[in-house]
This record gives structure tokens, C-alpha cells and sequence, in this order.
């Protein structure tokens, strides 16, 4: 058990342990998946994150929340390198994923971004069929070549992804003529059809109705058995009903790193609290 | 200050009939465009659709021992000047061919001279009396027509109004068109691609940008003296072919097919490459199989417009060569070789006033294949319009 009181009213908590989170989850697996260490990200001359901490856990849902432009997008762009599309991106510091820093340079992105995958914020099928949205990936990475492995995988990965009794009998319509919901479902089949470890999600529900939003949410609560997954939202409630952990950033920084039960209830920092309680966002 | 309804109706009024008035303004501009064009169609159609008939007399034809040696005793001396020299002079050569011909004497169709044919079609012609005359008396008798004119689309161009034809000069624009596309469109596109979806927004390549979409503006004749002094006189390709021809127009159409795949590229919304790149995809295959598919019909509609605009060049050939006569229809890449608008520009050069109506007739052809490229076009980008 690691308890730590913190003092109330602190803006940022001091991290006797850095990364760790401030209250442990008994529920939650604490297998590594993750070890960010003092982690500094400009965009050009702005300071956009600033040495970040944070062990992120294997098979577990952590929410990235905090105001707009407080760098939990850029957070989560870290992890899988799509922030080096950027070209005045300038990075700093350690992200550790099995014993490698996915920084280093003899780290491919591409591999990187085969064990992690990523759900964006705006549903983005590819303009090809369902059946083609999903193999297309395992295809290019060599996984499945034999016409029945594709559909057993494509099988697999719709079931994974719930859409599977809503599409089967139309895998070969485009994916772009399902709903929104549907839409971003197929994106996470996509996302799982190449068996990632780690699932970026970038404020995936921020795009659909309230019936899809909880179907998303249902979806990650079972996905978690056997992903990692990161989401960013902006949604107090569905942090609160989805992640294990929660973490709060505030103008580049780490604010509060906690158990999701103890953020929502019992805030460590001031700045947490206020921006739960609705005082500012 | 307050102001009633009627204060401001009051004002508005003047501000209405400005705007009345510039709305008129510019329908005037329109009609007026729409006049000329339809003055200039209607002008081509009266002075082309002739072209496309051409008179054809009966007369009686004797394949006689003589007429294999002079073939202008082969036809009776009052309708001699009336008969296409062109017919008569293969009259030894079919009775060579053809043996059974020998001693027989025959009624038949042949295509008569140039200014019979203007004569019957109500032109000037250079004809002695005596012999429109005897035109008169063929029509009376039913022997005198104006059939389809085939020869027009079967051979090349000729001295003799006759037996001109456009079929080298489109054989010549198929040829260079194909060595057009075949250089400009894999060089634009793969430029494109570079600029747009690998190259660095730096100095460099910023100056690249604008130096394409200057050379966009280049007036085309320098191409032509581009393609004189570099493909001509440095590489010695041969001039007047289809070869150099293409080469230069290449040139010429390159800014053209970058400038619209960098277009079609942009408009591929960021999302599709994030998804790509989301699930691995490493950035060759990310263009390959996302972007480029997408970009697909507006490079093709980008790269169809530009071979149009080649298709009507004519200046920058001209400096390479390709304004020649070219009476047989070669399919060689390298022989020398004429163009449509070239062929035009020839015909229209020529004194004869039987040439006007071939002159327009070839630029109604011009026309037609014009259309018919950019309305594949337009269904092209119609087809395929924003799938995503």
C-alpha cells in the first residue's frame, strides 16, 4: 500500500516517488506498461509540457483530463510518436516502454506505432470497406496472409470491438457509411486487429451522441482485459465512470496523478478539485 | 438618432439601385461573352461543315491500254478537268493490281477536282464556263453529289484540297500526347507527392513552389526554344517527330499536372493520414495507399486539362519542327510528324480557297476532341468526388 497524504490547498503535489500515482487502486493492475521520466515538450518556444512523471499500468483504463491546451493531447501524441509530424516539436526526457526508450534513435516509429495503437478524436475509417478497414493493417504488418485468417481476424477484432452483429452481413459496404458511433467502433477494431499492447484514445467520444458515448465506454471497460488504454477527455463523468487512474494536467504539468475513486471524491490538489467541481475548465 | 421604416427605405433605395445596376452590368458581360462564342461557333460550324462533304462525279472510266500509260485518256476530255488528278493518277496502279480491269469501260463514281466541289457547293470557283457548263449538266442528270467526305478522315494532307486530310496530323497529336503523358505525368506526380507529403517547408523548397508556379506563366514558345536548344541540339533527338514534340509539350504540361496533384493532395483531409500512420503504416505507404488513391480523380482531371492545353499548343512546336507537310500517316515516334492545331495552321496558310473550309473543318475536329477530353473531365471528377 502506498498512502500518501498530501496536503490540501497544494497546487502541485510533490511526488516523493515521481510517476506514481498519489492513492493506489487495490482493483487495478500494476504491471508496468509505461515509465515517463521528466518528460519536456516545446512547440517551438512554448514550454507545452513540463517534466513529466507518470508510471502508466498495464490493462487498465487511465484518463487524461484537465483544461483545453493543458497538453494531455500532446501527452498522449508522445506515445506513440505522432507528435513527430510536427516539425517544431522538440522533445526531452524518457518515455520507457519494455525496457526501451521509444525516443531513442534506433527506435522505428513504425514499430512503435504497431504496438501502439491509436483511436482519434473524429471518427477516421479509411475510405475503403469495412472488411478492408480492418485486415489492411495486419496485412501490411505481415500477421495474416491465408483469405480465412482475414476473416477469422476481421471476425475477431468487430467482435472485440461490439459491431460485429451490426455489420456482418455488409462488411464490403464503405466503412464511411456507418453512423458516427458505428464509425468510431470500427476505428477501435482497427486500432485492436494488429493485437497492440497499448491503445491511445484522443477524446473518442467527444464526436458522438450519448447512446454511442456509452457504448464507447462499455466497450473500453472490456477492451482493458486485454489492452493498455490511455484516453484523453473532457468529460469529468465518463473519467469517473471508465479509468482506473486519472490524471489532471494543468498548463503543461502533471497537476494530480491518482486512483480515479479518490480524484473524484477527495482531490489531493486545490487546482484538481476546482476543476472537478466545475470552478473553472 | 431613430429612424422609421420609411427613413430607411429612402436610404436603402439608392443603395438598391447600385446594386441593380452592377447585377446588370455583369449579365451584360456575360451575354456578351456568350455572343462571341456562339458568333465564333456558328462561324466555324458554316465554314467547317462543308469540309466534311465532298463532290463526287460519275463518269464513264476506260481502262484502255493507253490509259495505263496516261491515265488522262482513261476519262472523256469534256470531263477531264473535272476529275480529281489524285484519282486519276492511281488509275495504272489499280489496273496493275487488278488485270481484269484491261479493255473494260466502266461508270463510275470518282472524286472530282477541288473547285468542282466548290462550284457545286455555291463558292467561287476557278472554272471556265464551258466546264461549270458541263457541272450544271452532271447535277441535271443526277451525277453530280456531295457524298460524306471520307478522304477527310482517311489521309494525310495533300496539295490538292481534294484529298487533304487530318489523319496524319491526328495520328502526329496521338503520338506526341502519348510521349507527353507518358514523360510529364509520372515526373509531375512523383514531384508532387515529394513537395507535398515528404519534402521539409524550408527555403529550398519554398523556392521550388515558386519557381513551379511561375513556370505555369512562361509564355510556350520559349518552351519550344527550350526543347530547340536541349533536345534538339544537345540530346540530337530527331526533329519533327512525335519525340520531340512530346518532350517539349512534357515541359510544358509538367507545372500543370504538379500544380494540380499538389492541389488534389491537399484536399485529402489530415485525418486519413493520421489513421494511417495511427496503424503503422510508414509514410511511402501512407501516400501509396491512402492519399494517392484519394487524390486520384483531381490528378487525373488536373492531368487531362493539361494534355488538352498541350493538345492546342502550337507555337512551341512550330520552333521544334512539326509544322510539316506530312501527306502520309506515319505511327513512328520518330519520323517526322505534324499536330492538329500545326495542320490547321498550315491549311490556313494556304491560298486555295478550297483550304477555308478544311481549315475549319480541322478546327471543328480540334474542337470536338477538346470537349471530349475535358468533359471526361468534369465526369471524372463528378465520378469520384469526395468518397470519404
Amino acid at each position: 500500500m502506498n498512502m500518501k497524504v498530501a496536503q490540501r490547498g497544494e497546487n502541485v503535489m510533490k511526488q516523493d516517488q515521481p510517476g506514481q500515482p498519489v492513492t493506489r487502486n487495490d482493483d487495478a493492475n500494476h504491471e508496468l506498461s509505461v515509465r515517463v521520466r521528466d518528460l519536456d515538450l516545446w512547440y517551438g518556444d512554448f514550454h507545452a509540457l513540463k517534466s513529466i512523471n507518470m508510471d502508466l499500468y498495464q490493462k487498465n483504463v487511465t484518463a487524461l483530463i484537465g483544461p483545453s491546451g493543458c497538453g494531455k493531447s500532446t501527452f498522449l501524441r508522445c506515445l506513440n510518436r505522432m507528435n513527430d509530424l510536427i516539425p517544431s516539436v522538440s522533445i526531452k526526457g524518457l518515455i520507457e516502454m519494455d525496457g526501451r526508450d521509444v525516443n531513442e534513435s534506433k527506435m522505428d516509429e513504425v514499430a512503435l506505432r504497431r504496438r501502439v495503437g491509436m483511436v482519434f478524436q473524429k471518427p477516421n475509417p479509411f475510405p475503403k470497406s469495412i472488411y478492408d478497414n480492418i485486415v489492411y493493417a495486419p496485412k501490411m504488418h505481415d500477421l495474416v496472409s491465408r483469405k480465412a485468417d482475414q476473416d477469422e481476424l476481421v471476425e475477431r477484432a468487430l467482435r472485440d470491438a461490439g459491431l460485429w452483429e451490426e455489420v456482418k452481413d455488409k462488411l464490403h459496404q464503405p466503412g464511411t457509411s456507418l453512423s458516427g458511433g458505428q464509425q468510431q467502433r470500427l476505428c477501435i477494431a482497427r486500432a485492436i486487429a494488429v493485437q497492440p499492447d497499448v491503445i491511445l484514445m484522443d477524446e473518442p467520444t467527444s464526436a458522438l451522441d450519448p447512446i454511442s458515448t456509452a457504448t464507447i465506454e462499455d466497450l473500453m471497460d472490456k477492451l482493458k482485459q486485454q489492452f493498455t488504454i490511455i484516453t484523453v477527455t473532457h468529460n469529468m463523468q465518463q473519467a469517473a465512470r471508465v479509468a482506473d487512474y486519472t490524471a489532471f494536467f494543468h498548463l503543461g504539468e502533471v497537476v494530480e496523478y491518482n486512483d480515479t475513486k479518490t480524484m473524484f471524491s477527495t482531490p489531493h490538489t486545490k487546482k484538481a478539485e476546482d476543476y472537478i467541481t466545475g470552478r473553472y475548465g | 438618432m431613430r429612424q422609421s421604416f420609411d427613413d430607411i427605405s429612402a436610404q436603402l433605395r439608392a443603395r438598391h439601385r447600385k446594386s441593380a445596376r452592377l447585377k446588370w452590368i455583369s449579365m451584360g458581360a456575360l451575354g456578351l461573352a456568350a455572343l462571341f462564342l456562339v458568333l465564333f461557333f456558328a462561324d466555324m460550324l458554316v465554314k467547317g461543315l462543308p469540309a466534311f462533304q465532298q463532290a463526287k462525279i460519275q463518269v464513264e472510266v476506260d481502262y484502255s491500254e493507253q490509259a495505263s500509260q496516261i491515265p488522262l485518256a482513261a476519262v472523256n476530255e469534256d470531263v477531264r478537268p473535272l476529275v480529281s488528278r489524285g484519282y486519276l493518277r492511281l488509275i495504272p496502279g489499280r489496273m496493275r493490281d487488278n488485270p481484269d480491269l484491261l479493255g473494260t469501260t466502266r461508270m463510275e463514281w470518282v472524286l472530282a477536282d477541288g473547285q468542282v466541289d466548290q462550284y457545286l457547293k455555291g463558292h467561287h470557283a476557278r472554272l471556265s464556263d464551258k466546264e461549270k457548263a458541263v457541272v450544271d449538266r452532271l447535277k441535271e442528270e443526277g451525277r453530280a453529289e456531295l457524298p460524306f467526305n471520307t478522304t477527310f478522315f482517311t489521309s494525310g494532307d495533300s496539295k490538292m484540297p481534294e484529298l487533304a486530310g487530318i489523319a496524319s496530323a491526328a495520328m502526329g497529336t496521338v503520338l506526341t500526347l502519348l510521349v507527353t503523358l507518358a514523360v510529364a505525368f509520372p515526373i509531375g506526380v512523383m514531384t508532387a507527392v515529394y513537395l507535398e507529403e515528404f519534402a521539409p517547408d524550408n527555403r529550398f523548397t519554398q523556392l521550388i513552389e515558386i519557381n513551379i508556379n511561375n513556370l505555369a506563366a512562361i509564355p510556350s514558345i520559349l518552351f519550344g526554344l527550350l526543347g530547340l536548344a536541349i533536345f534538339i541540339n544537345f540530346f540530337g533527338v530527331p526533329r519533327s517527330s512525335p519525340v520531340i514534340g512530346g518532350l517539349t509539350l512534357a515541359l510544358m504540361t509538367l507545372p500543370v499536372i504538379i500544380i494540380a496533384t499538389r492541389t488534389a493532395l491537399r484536399s485529402v483531409p489530415d485525418s486519413i493520414r493520421h489513421a494511417a500512420f495511427g496503424v503503422g503504416c510508414s509514410r511511402w505507404q501512407m501516400v501509396r495507399d491512402h492519399v494517392l488513391p484519394l487524390a486520384l480523380p483531381g490528378i487525373m482531371t488536373g492531368s487531362i486539362i493539361g494534355l488538352a492545353q498541350a493538345m492546342g499548343e502550337t507555337a512551341p512546336l512550330i520552333i521544334v519542327g512539326m509544322v510539316a507537310f506530312i501527306p502520309d500517316v506515319t505511327t513512328s515516334f520518330t519520323d517526322a510528324a505534324t499536330v492538329l492545331p500545326a495542320q490547321i495552321f498550315t491549311w490556313a496558310g494556304e491560298p486555295d480557297r478550297a483550304f477555308i473550309e478544311k481549315t475549319s473543318g480541322g478546327i471543328l475536329v480540334l474542337l470536338a476532341v477538346l470537349i471530349t477530353l475535358n468533359a471526361t473531365a468534369v465526369v471524372l471528377r463528378k465520378k469520384f468526388e469526395r468518397r470519404w
